[in-house]
């Protein structure tokens, strides 16, 4: 495998994999798996629980060996995972500046925890937050990165309804501000269809099905594809 | 520029302290009726002493402890004994501290080390440090070295184990995510995994310091020329009661002392964690 920083190969391309395969042991995960994603697009992941998309998403993410093909990232992508991942014992800023290795660190974590709307908690401690703030933090950390690739595994999944609207809001905000490329995993259809601009269903370990959406697409004609290709019987 | 949200400075959680069920009596006067039992038990026990109940030379009253204690260290004679202890102490801590870690992080650390050092420093571990005093002696003669190898051996141990015990408990989510963002291992081992092995390693710490005064304790009783067990030893032959209590008054003082002490370095250092640190 290989993850070559190659910025000059790609242009407007935040991440290029060629025919990507992992697997383990005897069992193929991901097979032959190609995916381009775009400066600035808002790539979303829908699929059963072991389809292979989180598993896809490590790889992008350098965290796991692959077992052939290619992945090229333009420098090191961010993630955002389920948890928040907050050191405890660091505070606000100093989380936010994790592998950040600037002289100006305390004044861009202010920016970017300022962004996520914590600006005035720069030097409080993560056990202070609720778990959409926690989140929230997560996210300036990503971001304060100035990442290519913005990977997101299930960020959303373990908060309240209301928190997750909002956080959907924000996420959408900071991706048109910042226009990083983005993989979103996630389980939820209606997360998918408010925050993609395409979306992949996968399956078996490969990409089953692909919607583009444009501005004026057919919301429910699409949701109604998309729940048929994850294999649930819409009743209407 | 920035982004507009809809979150406000609310979202946290605030917490509000249930009053304990029953009749309420204040914080401070839970404290005053915590010392109520010690101070009636020092009472009567003087008063028996006055009145002859106890013979003095058994037990003397705390006026007569407190008045050798206010001659002593006029004398000079405690404030010396007490500072040799204190060092002898200090010297096998960290001795036997730094011994302790560096075996516990490299056993923690590396699954080849512990197959190497493991099975060996448990193995040492199950003798109960005071039994090779005898064989210590033998080694070391009865003078300083003696003394700071116990109190060494006593303290490397509950280091030892809590250090390996904490490097291995730290979150493996924590340490992808410091992989993620572009960690080298250097700052791995400082930002993420020492960190988070620190409340292990104190309590290592708070252990080892009770097991450090015992073995001081046990040492200085054997062939000391000065110290609080010295003290103790000579008051013995004149049958100095009221020294000897006095000694064991001050070991328990200088224990108190170094478990608030301990606690403090655990307030201080570990104010990020719920369990320790006050909420905001």
């Amino acid at each position: 495998m290989t993850v070559q920083p190659r910025a000059s190969a790609f242009q407007n391309n935040a991440v290029v994999v060629s025919h990507l395969r992992r697997a383990y042991g005897t069992r193929t995960v991901i097979d032959h798996l190609n995916l381009v994603i775009g400066q600035g697009e808002f790539v979303v992941l829908l699929g059963e629980s072991g389809c292979g998309k989180t598993t896809l998403l490590r790889a992008l993410a350098g965290l796991d060996p692959v077992q052939g093909g290619t992945i090229e990232v333009p420098g090191r992508p961010a993630v955002v995972f389920q948890e928040h991942r907050l050191l405890p014992w660091e505070t606000l800023w100093r989380n936010v500046t994790l592998g950040l290795h600037v002289p100006d660190a305390r004044a861009r974590a202010a920016d970017a925890l300022g962004e996520v709307g914590l600006g005035d908690r720069l030097d409080d401690w993560p056990r202070n937050l609720s778990g959409g703030q926690a989140q929230r933090v997560a996210l300036a950390r990503a971001l304060v990165q100035a990442p290519k690739l913005l990977l997101l595994d299930e960020p959303f999944a373990a908060l309240d309804a209301l928190t997750r609207l909002r956080m959907h809001g924000l996420v959408k905000d900071l991706v048109a501000r910042h226009q990083p490329g983005v993989l979103l995993v996630t389980h939820d259809v209606d997360e998918a269809l408010r925050l993609g601009n395409r979306i992949l269903v996968m399956r078996h370990g490969v990409i089953a099905a692909e919607h583009r959406l444009r501005p004026d697409h057919d919301s429910a004609g699409v949701r109604a594809e998309l729940l048929r290709e994850l294999g649930v019987t819409s009743s209407h | 520029m920035s982004v507009t949200t809809a979150f406000t400075a609310n979202e946290g959680r605030t917490y509000s302290s249930a009053p304990a069920p029953g009749f309420r009596l204040g914080s401070s006067g839970l404290v005053a009726l915590s010392w109520l039992v010690p101070v009636l038990l020092l009472i009567t026990w003087e008063v028996l002493a006055r009145y002859g109940w106890i013979e003095p030379h058994l037990l003397p009253a705390p006026s007569k402890v407190a008045l050798t204690a206010y001659k002593l260290t006029v004398s000079g004679t405690l404030l010396h004994d007490l500072a040799v202890s204190l060092l002898r102490a200090a010297i096998g801590f960290a001795i036997g501290g730094g011994i302790g870690f560096a075996l516990g992080t490299l056993v923690g650390f590396s699954r080849i080390a512990e197959a190497v050092i493991d099975r060996s420093v448990q193995m040492v571990r199950a003798i109960p440090f005071l039994a090779v005093l005898p064989l210590v002696i033998v080694w070391l003669g009865v003078g300083e070295g003696q003394k700071i190898f116990l109190v060494a051996l006593g303290v490397a141990f509950p280091i030892y184990v809590n250090t390996t015990l904490g490097i291995r408990q730290v979150d493996p989510k924590l340490i992808e995510l410091g992989r993620v963002q572009g960690l080298s291992t250097w700052e791995l081992i400082t930002r993420i995994i020492l960190p988070g092995a620190l409340p292990s390693i104190l309590t290592g710490v708070r252990f080892s310091l009770a097991t450090a005064w015992l073995a001081l304790v046990v040492a200085e009783t054997i062939g000391a020329q000065a110290g609080l067990g010295f003290l103790a030893l000579d008051a013995r032959e004149f049958l100095r009661t009221d020294v000897i209590v006095l000694t064991v008054i001050i070991y328990a003082l200088i224990g108190v002392v170094a478990d608030s002490l301990a606690r403090l370095l655990e307030r201080r250092l570990l104010q990020w964690h719920p369990n320790y640190g006050a909420v905001r």
